[in-house]
């Protein structure tokens, strides 16, 4: 049973001394309920204070103010070594001088543990990350996985209530990745522990998360399950950042306000229905005439000749399976800018359209296409998303639902 | 069968020239081994020469032309011990030089530590502060410290020595283990800690045994800068202390002039010096250019 | 990733103690010796005649300076920094260039040409001054001989460049192995680019690899000039300063008024002004190494 709180956490950093002195606040007020056996993921985009705010659990930095508690004990003033945590770095920060064993084992020796059951804990804890051969390796002699492994390693030989991973596959190439990834997940299921993990991949976050913690700038954005954001998306930087590739974002009119939808003027004049709430009943008033963003998944829109969008092609990228079409902006304002590629994120403003591999467009062509209107999200000006209709049947899954171990759980409970 | 055989010229002609290019890559290789050990030599000559001369009798160390051909002999070395106490002066070089490195590791290495580990703003203008009393001449404060030293016993005393050789290094070898320190990865630190060790512990398991050789090379450049300080052993030291740079000072009276002992004198005091030197040249570099050079 | 700077673990140490006895130490080493020498040069003192004393306002300083030798002595200091800085900057960019290249033994010779830099003071001086440049038994003398020319005597004729010659072969070692670190730092690609662009190897000196020396080469000179203004050593165990004041240089000849005539109040001046002429010097060098601390 462990359990992690995090209660209006805030971080604060001085700069400066004396009278000009300056103070960041790196964390704005955290609160998170982490369950027992959970698998956390904090995602955000590079300095959105994610790793911050997993140092502060890991206790190698002070919280400035709220509390964080653990199966219930605030542990602030706990030391790093005392809360029963482990951490697997980013740069695995093994022990360079010492073998796979003895970085293994380092923590137990510290505690005093006895040479036999140290070397238990060892070649158990190797056992189930296949290090067996490479206990007596010192870790320059050794691969970035198997690397990897030993950090994780390490830490499964404190037999911590709660495992911290701060982007541990980010020096890893791709294929070791999804590999790691996998194995990672498995490891979950068989330690039974509660895990938090930071990663800025959106992908990594998606595939091993049961609860995401989306992060920028200091502020929790969302916190849910994977299938949750990608559906609902609390708001635009949330529905920007999940999901690959990006969202696309156009500016729409509203001309109708209704309990079935909100309906809205496309570029072309014509007019959709977007089954989101937009009554005052529902907390999220618009009315005829406001200016929204309209958002759909390049997944989600549909070659069709005589939709409502259209846009001229710049770029494709044909992956066989599926083609990418890069896309002058529905509105225009996309020309000679090609979607995806440009520096900055937020003013993107061409398009992309994922078809199927056979599509025989050029580019250069002038195309129209339309889009499900189920799945399209509706923004208001300060970026929050008007809340779904419908709730998408998959939100309420949970990881274990997909993974071969929960199987026969599933089908006891019969979901 | 036209192209192919133009294309078997082609290709011979190309292997004329690629035999060509590899001896004139030879030559270029050639002439400037050439050069190089020329000037290599050159340089080395005199501590050549002097290592030759303390094999020579003194009426062989003089004689024109010199003498390239003889017949070895440790004379030289034998009378330095038997007439001056060589082993005295060398003593002395050891205990001092040792004793100030000793000295100045043991109050370098916490200062360092907390430089590198526990930085705060003012971290670099403390450490560019040190550095800059690295600057002061000594010659500047020669009279102050005579006086000082004069006043507490300490003149011609080893602890004298070892005292000021040790001010005198402490910032270079404090800045030699800040750069050191630095290039220990802070996680690996924070490794430690997760696993629960104390500050003592992270010291003795993970920093000390990481940066041995940065420690001990930097210890080696200090005794190197020991060994060879040649102001104030001059300066403050007569007989009992001297250390090896003063005893062989002690040769440049006009009726000092016997080479082959000066030469045996010498070659043994720099010998070893010039071992560690070539040992730590890298870490010299950044020692003396305060990483200024890497 | 996100700053660190200042975050403080939790239970870690958190001490400035742990660098009181360094910095209370320097700072003692640094402020006692300096605040005596600036109190003894305005004071009437001479350890040979202890009645006369007290305030001498700034005569000690008015007697230095109108004294000839004290210019005597600067013009030396000035010849011998200056000299010997020409010839190790240049000669050793030059060496450093040439030991980079690829040739037989390299790793040896460069070994060879470093080695004069960990000779102590006192021992390079006496084998230079007998065994080298002895005019009756010296090597510059037989080698004269063969030539048929007159062996110079160095010490007599040629006193300050003897002088410089011997400092010179000392420090020409300390140039070549911090350019010669430097120069390995050079990308290589950078000097590919500059051969496909069709730079020859003078070119490629002049534009690549004396720009990217710059740095190097102005800590070797400020480094070279903290050390040079005080040589003693050297000029101790071979000329004691003479012929004359032919060799005297600033630091020898506080030494003769401190050490020799115990003139407390005139040295401690002279000192001053060594101090105060390293200050410059140093001042540029710190900044420096600030800029470098930064990067």
């Amino acid at each position: 049973m462990s359990t992690l709180t995090l209660k209006n956490i805030v971080k604060e950093f001085t700069s400066g001394s004396g009278a000009s002195a300056s103070t960041t606040q790196v964390i704005k007020g955290v609160d998170l309920e982490v369950k027992d056996q959970e698998f956390v993921v904090f995602v955000g985009p590079s300095g959105c204070g994610k790793s911050t705010l997993m140092r502060m659990i890991a206790g190698l930095e002070n919280a400035t103010s709220g509390d964080i508690l653990i199966d219930g004990q605030r542990i602030n003033d706990v030391g790093p070594a005392e809360r029963g945590l482990a951490m697997v770095f980013q740069s695995y920060a093994l022990y360079p001088h010492m073998t796979v064993g003895e970085n293994m084992g380092f923590s137990l020796k510290l505690a005093g543990v006895s040479k036999e059951e140290r070397a238990k804990k060892v070649n158990a804890a190797a056992d189930v990350l296949q290090l067996g051969p490479l206990l007596d390796r010192k870790p320059k002699a050794l691969s970035g996985g198997q690397r990897q492994r030993v950090a994780i390693g390490r830490a499964i030989v404190r037999n911590p209530s709660i495992f911290l991973f701060d982007e541990p596959l980010s020096n890893l190439d791709a294929a070791l990745r999804v590999q790691m990834r996998i194995e990672l997940a498995r490891l979950h299921a068989e330690l039974k522990a509660t895990m938090i993990y930071v990663t800025h991949d959106q992908i990594e976050a998606m595939t091993m998360a049961d609860k995401i913690v989306v992060l920028q700038g200091g502020v929790v954005e969302q916190i849910g399950s994977p299938m949750e954001l990608y559906h609902h998306p609390r708001n635009r930087f949330v529905a920007g950042f999940i999901g690959s590739p990006k969202m696309n974002f156009l500016d729409v009119t509203v001309t109708d306000v209704q309990a079935e939808g909100v309906t809205v003027r496309l570029p072309d004049d014509s007019e959709s229905l977007v089954r989101v709430a937009g009554q005052p009943e529902a907390g999220s008033a618009v009315s005829v005439g406001d200016r929204l963003t309209m958002g759909v998944r390049p997944e989600h829109l549909i070659l069709d000749d005589s939709g409502p969008l259209g846009g001229q092609v710049q770029v494709i990228e044909r992956l066989g399976g599926v083609t990418s079409l890069y896309l002058a902006s529905p509105d225009g304002s996309g020309d000679g800018k090609i979607g995806g590629l440009k520096a900055d994120d937020q003013a993107d403003s061409g398009w992309i359209l994922i078809a199927d591999g056979d599509v025989a467009s050029r580019v250069g062509d002038n195309i129209r296409y339309t889009f499900d209107s189920a799945r399209a999200h509706l923004f208001t000006s300060d970026g929050l998303a008007l809340p779904s209709l419908d709730r998408h049947p998959l939100t309420g899954l949970t990881r274990q639902d997909n993974s071969l171990s929960s199987v026969s759980a599933a089908q006891a409970t019969d979901v | 069968m036209m192209t192919s055989s133009t294309n078997s010229v082609a290709a011979a002609s190309m292997a004329v020239n690629a035999s060509r290019a590899r001896r004139s890559v030879l030559n270029r290789k050639l002439v400037l081994t050439l050069v190089a050990w020329t000037i290599a030599l050159m340089m080395f000559f005199p501590i050549f020469w002097m290592f030759l001369t303390s094999f020579k009798t003194e009426a062989e160390a003089i004689s024109t032309p010199p003498s390239l051909f003889f017949t070895p002999s440790i004379d030289g070395y034998i009378e330095i011990q038997a007439r001056a106490d060589y082993f005295k002066y060398a003593l002395n070089s050891v205990v001092i030089s040792l004793g100030a490195t000793l000295l100045a590791l043991l109050i370098a290495i916490p200062s360092a530590y907390s430089m590198a580990f526990l930085p705060t703003k003012r971290t670099q203008t403390t450490l560019l502060w040190m550095l800059s009393t690295k600057m002061l001449p000594s010659v500047g404060v020669l009279l102050p410290v005579y006086l000082i030293f004069r006043d507490l016993g300490l003149l011609d005393s080893r602890t004298g020595l070892i005292i000021i050789y040790m001010l005198m290094n402490l910032p270079i070898v404090v800045w030699m283990l800040y750069t050191f320190f630095k290039d220990i990865p802070k996680d690996i630190l924070e490794a430690g800690r997760m696993d629960g060790a104390s500050t003592l512990q992270e010291i003795f398991h993970l920093l000390l045994p990481l940066t041995l050789p940065g420690i001990a090379s930097t210890g080696l450049l200090c005794v190197i800068l020991s060994w060879n300080e040649a102001f104030w052993s001059l300066n403050l030291t007569t007989s009992n202390a001297a250390p090896l740079t003063a005893y062989i000072a002690s040769f440049s009276s006009p009726e000092g002039l016997f080479w082959a002992k000066l030469s045996a004198a010498s070659t043994l005091a720099v010998a070893p010096i010039l071992i560690f030197g070539w040992m730590t040249q890298k870490q010299m570099v950044r020692g003396l250019t305060f990483g200024a050079v890497k | 990733m996100s700053t660190r700077a200042s975050g403080r673990t939790v239970g870690g140490l958190r001490t400035l103690s742990l660098q009181a006895p360094a910095v209370g130490l320097l700072l003692m080493w640094m402020l006692i010796p300096l605040v005596m020498t600036l109190w003894f040069s305005f004071q009437r003192y001479n350890l040979l005649m202890p009645s006369v004393s007290g305030f001498a306002g700034v005569d000690n300083y008015y007697y230095l300076l109108t004294d000839p030798s004290l210019w005597t002595a600067m013009g030396n200091t000035l010849l011998l920094v200056g000299w010997v800085l020409v010839a190790t900057v240049v000669g050793g960019t030059l060496l450093a260039v040439l030991l980079q290249q690829e040739f037989f033994g390299r790793g040896v010779a460069r070994l060879f040409v470093i080695a004069p830099f960990f000779i102590m003071p006192t021992v390079s001086a006496l084998v230079w001054k007998n065994m080298m440049m002895h005019p009756v038994n010296g090597i510059f003398a037989w080698i004269a001989s063969l030539f048929g020319l007159p062996a110079i005597d160095w010490f007599a004729s040629l006193p300050l460049t003897s002088v410089i010659i011997i400092v010179t072969w000392q420090w020409l070692p300390f140039a070549v192995l911090i350019l010669l670190t430097a120069i390995q730092s050079l990308d290589d690609d950078q000097v590919e680019a500059a051969r496909m662009d069709g730079a020859g190897p003078l070119a490629i000196f002049f534009y690549i690899t004396l720009p990217h020396l710059k740095r190097a080469i102005s800590v070797v000179v400020m480094i070279e000039m903290i050390f040079l203004l005080t040589i003693f050593a050297e000029i101790f165990v071979t000329t004691s300063g003479g012929p004359g004041l032919a060799t005297t240089n600033l630091a020898y000849l506080i030494y003769i008024r401190a050490l020799l005539d115990f003139d407390v109040g005139g040295a401690s001046a002279g000192g001053v002004i060594a101090i105060i002429l390293a200050n410059i010097v140093a001042f540029f060098l710190v900044r420096t190494v600030a800029k470098n601390l930064e990067n």
